[in-house]
């Protein structure tokens, strides 16, 4: 299962990632290694097997649904890369 | 003076031979004189760490006591204390405050801990040697030219290098057992579920645990008395009552049923370090204990399924930092000059926003964080999802099957902590697989959710100790101390 250098470029867009030739071609051989050797999971029988879904088997943990305030809006903005004092600014995207 | 042990300190601060500022005092020389050698703290929190102290003096003084004042604590970079900096050791958060305590670190502070500053790691976690550091490599202070493990290598190297007494580590895959075993330090990963995970910088999820590093199992056990419990604020938090640890310690190991997994002691295991393990289990056994073998016949599928599940977890997880409310944004000029100049060209045309999210996630992330986020995406993507995904899950299941057989057989299972000795830097980041490999003894613990104590044991050719690793049943967290208690004091 070799990954090519269009599965790397439509993988990394769907990440919103960017790479340049030499780490593409770089990225998709080490993923085919990876992925070469995460293959032998596909030995394994497991025929009747449930997939985990908590180590622990807990199951809905459930509480009161009440609004506790924890941070507030100005605490929320604080590391923000670019704010004006009520939001987050982002660049216009509808012209 | 600093006292290694925090028991010690502990001691000494009733007699009244010291005080807490003067163990803080103590540490920030030991950190001012030796940090730029080892590159372990990446922020140190001088004056909040020295008027804490003296906080705790005084309220001592007045007959107001708590169970942990004295105890030093570095804290890894990936847990939340408030206005302090938490940067992941990433370009991502570099800068980025805390808005809130983690549990863990509200809990240890009112409990009188002080915190003296924040460890290097490898980024977001993610790594087995702490070369992915964004601000560089820890180096481990029992030879420089050799890594200290990872991910946690800066809170393992921290306590091994007597800048703390203890420190707080993340493990997802071996990251506290790993470069405890490599730096010559008690570590634990206490069960899935055991200790709060609310402020800890989220890497995979079903696997993420925080725990202790100390010199010795009684501060280990109890910093344990602290840290676990059941916390509102983390839903998968279990609702188990914690035990008094230190109360187990010193206890007979007559009769206990020790398994050797034969899986974890096969090909690829240093001659060395099998040498080091079978010379404990030999007085293991003349102290009454009763050494079995067993076999975890899935153990070898630990990796693959460990890298598919939580690169998976990583991939989603980290989506969140897209430049937008927090973290690196990239620069919004540049975006603006390279889409008019691709619109030059003739290109289709891509939103600033989206460019802003693929720059901004580009330029944050290095390299091993980005390796994963591609091949968690990968194993997520449309048409592979049932062959990696959810086919690993199946295998996790077997995987914790084989922890449910052994547990019936015996009550704690002896392994290796790693393959091989501490490697020199350098030496393994051209091959990601290789470096994952180092792994292959932690990972089957966070696949299963059962805790991990790894101790170190008699000397290695190489200089380094030997990581002796105890996996005990889901909340036995008791049974791992006081074993790996009576094991440091046979070896």
């Amino acid at each position: 299962m070799a990954v090519s250098i269009e599965d790397v470029r439509y993988i990394a867009a769907l990440a919103r990632l960017r790479f340049t030739e030499a780490e593409e071609q770089r990225l998709a051989e080490q993923m085919s290694t990876m992925l070469e050797y995460v293959g032998q999971l596909q030995t394994l029988d497991t025929t009747g097997v449930p997939p985990m879904s908590h180590v622990l088997d807990l199951v809905n943990v459930m509480r009161e649904d009440v609004v506790q305030t924890r941070i507030s809006r100005e605490e929320a903005l604080r590391n923000a890369p670019d704010a004006d004092e009520a939001y987050f600014r982002v660049p216009r995207v509808i012209e | 003076m600093t006292y290694s042990t925090f028991a010690d300190a502990r001691r000494a601060l009733d007699a009244d031979e010291t005080s807490c500022e003067a163990l803080v005092s103590s540490f920030l020389e030991t950190i001012d004189a030796d940090n730029d050698r080892y590159n372990i703290f990446l922020q140190v929190d001088r004056e909040g760490a020295l008027n804490h102290a003296r906080y705790l003096d005084s309220q001592r003084k007045r007959g107001h006591d708590r169970p942990l004042a004295g105890l030093v604590l570095g804290v890894k970079d990936v847990i939340c204390i408030k206005d302090r900096e938490v940067s992941c050791a990433s370009r991502m958060l570099h800068g980025f405050e805390s808005l809130y305590d983690a549990t863990v670190i509200a809990k240890l502070r009112d409990a009188g801990a002080i915190f003296i500053g924040k460890t290097n790691c490898d980024e977001f976690a993610m790594g087995s040697s702490n070369e992915n550091s964004y601000f560089g490599a820890v180096r481990n202070p029992l030879n420089p030219d050799y890594v200290p493990g990872g991910s946690s290598g800066g809170s393992a190297a921290a306590v091994a290098a007597g800048m703390c007494h203890a420190a707080l580590g993340s493990d997802t895959g071996g990251s506290i057992r790993q470069p405890a075993a490599f730096c010559g330090v008690v570590g634990l990963k206490p069960t899935y579920g055991r200790v709060s995970r609310y402020g800890l910088v989220a890497y995979a999820s079903s696997f993420d645990c925080i725990g202790p590093f100390a010199h010795s199992v009684e501060d280990v056990a109890w910093l344990m008395e602290v840290l676990a419990g059941q916390d509102p604020a983390d839903a998968t938090s279990a609702p188990v009552p914690v035990p008094a640890y230190r109360e187990v310690l010193g206890g007979s190991l007559h009769g206990l049923r020790i398994g050797l997994p034969r899986e974890y002691f096969g090909e690829g295991l240093d001659a060395d370090i099998r040498r080091v393990l079978e010379e404990v289990v030999g007085k293991l056994e003349a102290q009454g204990a009763e050494i079995k073998e067993l076999s975890m016949p899935h153990t070898d599928y630990g990796i693959a399924t460990y890298y598919v599940l939580t690169t998976a977890e990583a991939s989603s997880n980290l989506s969140r930092y897209d430049g937008v409310r927090y973290g690196y944004r990239a620069d919004l000029d540049e975006i603006r000059a390279a889409l008019a100049e691709a619109r030059t060209r003739g290109e289709a045309e891509q939103s600033v926003l989206r460019e802003l999210y693929v720059e901004s996630r580009t330029d944050g992330f290095g390299e091993e964080v980005k390796r994963r986020i591609m091949l968690g995406t990968y194993v997520l993507s449309s048409g592979y999802y049932e062959a990696y995904y959810a086919k690993a899950q199946r295998v996790r299941t077997l995987i914790r099957s084989d922890f449910d057989r052994a547990f019936e057989e015996v009550d704690v299972l002896l392994t290796p902590a790693t393959p091989t000795p501490p490697f020199p830097l350098g030496s393994k980041t051209d091959n990601p697989l290789e470096m994952y490999l180092s792994d292959i003894y932690t990972v089957t613990a966070n696949l299963a959710g059962v805790p991990g104590l790894v101790v170190p044991v008699g000397e290695h050719p190489s200089g380094f100790p030997v990581g002796l690793q105890l996996l005990g049943r889901h909340f036995d967290e008791a049974l791992l101390l006081q074993v790996g208690d009576a094991v440091m004091k046979l070896s």
